[in-house]
């Protein structure tokens, strides 16, 4: 298990350089000056402020003291727009909303879609398995920016229930949109990924073996069948980290909660690239991170890797 | 090859002819075969069926229109809201959106380049995933050790922001949309492609081109590559409808395709920020569209693998 921690360990670091320096070198592309105005600046004070942010080292150099600084002190820079701002004030402004509902919104899709992937696939062929697999064929095409304006036209214009965006420090009612309009496609995928591994487990021999010694159904799901179907979801849940911290940024957007995707896209609107940057490499690591603890959770639920 | 490959895949369960029927009918082609096992699955037809329409609305809808999409009616303007919805009287079928434009015509642009995202990003994606694990899985080695450690490095970067960081950095144009969506998804594509040359370059036909004297670069190409177009058929198409939503998240973000141009994901957007005008037709009509042709690719995708790759079942 130590060898197959190292190899996943080795893995994750060259990734977390490699979108270091893929989005380096793409902002090395990037046309124009981060101080380019209209009204131009004079030569002598944008060679300071170049001075000031490190602009006229050569890239080479600035990529070392980049990551270097991420590395030792987890800071981003500054911001090129907000001159008074850096790029780690704005991610300690938003990043607390983003994570709240982003928790609540996973927290969501396990609980909802395990659960119903698992009744589904006991009661096999019954409306409720049909309902589940409706469910999740229909939320195929449900994708987070097609559910948040639905949402907010039934709940917040129709039936005026909940508000249709805005965060006020988190209250539950401004909670409530955002991590439906967030989760529902995790939970269908998961729903279904557990439904069918569910499936499979049941047909297993060992299960057989378990009922014939006269264990009740309840028994036998949780203490034998549970484990080994839980392994495909487990390892789906990786790139469900990673979807939905992409989703976060349209949910902060549509819903204008303040959170950390809506800073990327008026970065991105702007070309505040240090924001952009700042932002992507962040949540490279955040996936990173996750992607790891996630194949953490498998080796230790695996026996096949255990050993 | 292909013949005797279809032979073996079907087992008894999944012959869809009757007890001994395979050897009166003699010869039938894979492809005959998948076709078979495709038009009896309903789901799967249906699809295709919806998804020709849709297709054939991208292509002559701009005909049946009775207003161009770039056309403001200026009789509309400023009371959208009271006058600009749905009807058959002033030609505006679906209604007009904000500025006044014919929505109409605007979502049959709107399909028409989502189509497109999704049909060029998977094949810009399957070119460049079948030759990268094409080469890997068949020369093998060092040198396939360490290109599927650079796809295991790269599979885990989160390629939305890689994306929107390019069409920052670009000019956010349609071609570099195109590009950037085909080149953030080529990964699954090659590590596929790769198992499958697997299973493949140690077959006699690989051997009987090697002892001819065939270079290696034609072999993949002309020996492998055409072996593989089954499984990269089908993976291909369920690629596209991924294109889509892509494509779409970063239009609804105001990040992709840029005005006057525009697409479902970018109607759908502009339909969502006239909520509060009471504007419903413009959220309505692009969505319904949107999740038609979504449902119609999943199907005909799944209806696809099914009939082509049955060992997946």
């Amino acid at each position: 298990m130590t060898a197959y921690i190292l190899r996943r360990i080795a893995i994750a670091i060259p990734t977390i350089l490699t979108l270091i320096v893929l989005s380096f070198v793409l902002m090395e592309f990037a046309p124009g000056s981060p101080f380019d105005s209209e009204r131009g600046i004079p030569p002598a004070v944008l060679a300071n402020l170049e001075a000031k942010y490190g602009l006229d080292r050569p890239a080479i150099e600035r990529l070392g003291i980049y990551i270097w600084n991420i590395v030792t002190q987890f800071d981003f820079g500054p911001s090129f727009t907000y001159r008074d701002r850096t790029v780690n004030d704005i991610i300690a402004q938003g990043f607390p909303v983003t994570l709240t509902y982003g928790i609540w919104s996973g927290l969501a899709a396990i609980a909802v879609g395990v659960p119903l992937g698992i009744v589904a696939a006991i009661r096999h062929n019954t409306w409720i398995d049909y309902l589940a697999v409706g469910f999740s064929i229909g939320a195929q095409v449900l994708p987070n920016f097609v559910m948040a304006p639905i949402l907010v036209l039934v709940f917040t214009l129709w039936l005026g229930w909940l508000p249709g965006g805005g965060w006020q420090g988190g209250q539950w009612n401004y909670l409530v949109l955002p991590v439906i309009a967030l989760s529902t496609s995790f939970m269908a995928s998961i729903a279904r990924l557990t439904r069918s591994s569910m499936l499979e487990v049941l047909n297993a021999p060992f299960i057989r073996t378990a009922q014939a010694k006269g264990l009740p159904m309840r028994r036998v799901i949780l203490r034998h069948a549970l484990k080994p179907a839980m392994l495909p979801v487990i390892s789906y849940l990786g790139p469900t980290f990673a979807f939905l911290l992409t989703g976060s940024v349209l949910i902060d957007v549509f819903f204008s909660t303040g959170g950390i995707g809506q800073f990327f896209v008026a970065a991105a609107l702007g070309r505040d690239y240090s924001v952009i940057m700042g932002v992507t490499v962040l949540y490279g690591i955040i996936v990173v991170a996750l992607n790891l603890v996630v194949d953490l959770a498998y080796a230790w639920i695996d026996p096949k890797i255990r050993l | 090859m292909f013949r005797r490959f279809a032979r073996a895949f079907i087992s008894p369960a999944t012959n869809p002819y009757p007890e001994g029927a395979t050897e009166i009918v003699a010869g039938r082609s894979l492809w005959a075969d998948a076709r078979a096992r495709f038009l009896r699955n309903k789901a799967a037809t249906g699809g295709l069926i919806v998804l020709l329409l849709l297709i054939a609305f991208a292509l002559f809808g701009d005909l049946i229109a009775q207003w161009s999409n770039e056309e403001i009616d200026w009789a509309m303007l400023g009371r959208v809201p009271e006058v600009g919805g749905p009807s058959l009287a002033n030609g505006h079928w679906f209604g007009v959106d904000e500025t006044g434009r014919d929505l109409f015509a605007r979502t049959v642009q709107g399909t028409r380049i989502s189509l497109a995202v999704g049909i060029v990003g998977a094949l810009v994606a399957v070119i460049i995933g079948t030759l990268y694990g094409a080469v890997s899985g068949y020369v093998g080695g060092r040198t396939d050790q360490v290109m599927m450690r650079i796809v295991d490095v790269l599979i885990a970067i989160p390629y939305m922001f890689v994306l929107i960081l390019l069409m920052v950095v670009f000019e956010r144009s349609v071609i570099m949309l195109f590009v950037g969506v085909g080149l953030i998804s080529w990964l699954d594509m090659a590590r596929i492609v790769r198992g499958q040359t697997l299973t493949l370059k140690n077959r006699e036909f690989v051997e009987a081109a090697i002892a001819t004297g065939v270079s290696t670069p034609r072999i993949i190409l002309r020996h492998i590559v055409p072996n593989l177009l089954g499984i990269v058929a089908v993976y291909a198409t369920l690629l596209v409808p991924s294109m889509i939503l892509f494509e779409s998240f970063i239009s609804f973000l105001g990040l992709g395709v840029q005005e006057p141009s525009t697409s479902l994901g970018a109607l759908i957007n502009g339909g969502a920020q006239n909520l509060r005008n009471e504007t419903p037709w413009m959220l309505g009509f692009p969505l319904f569209f949107f999740c038609t042709l979504l449902f119609a690719l999943f199907f005909v995708g799944d209806g696809l693998r099914d009939a082509l790759d049955p060992k997946d079942r």
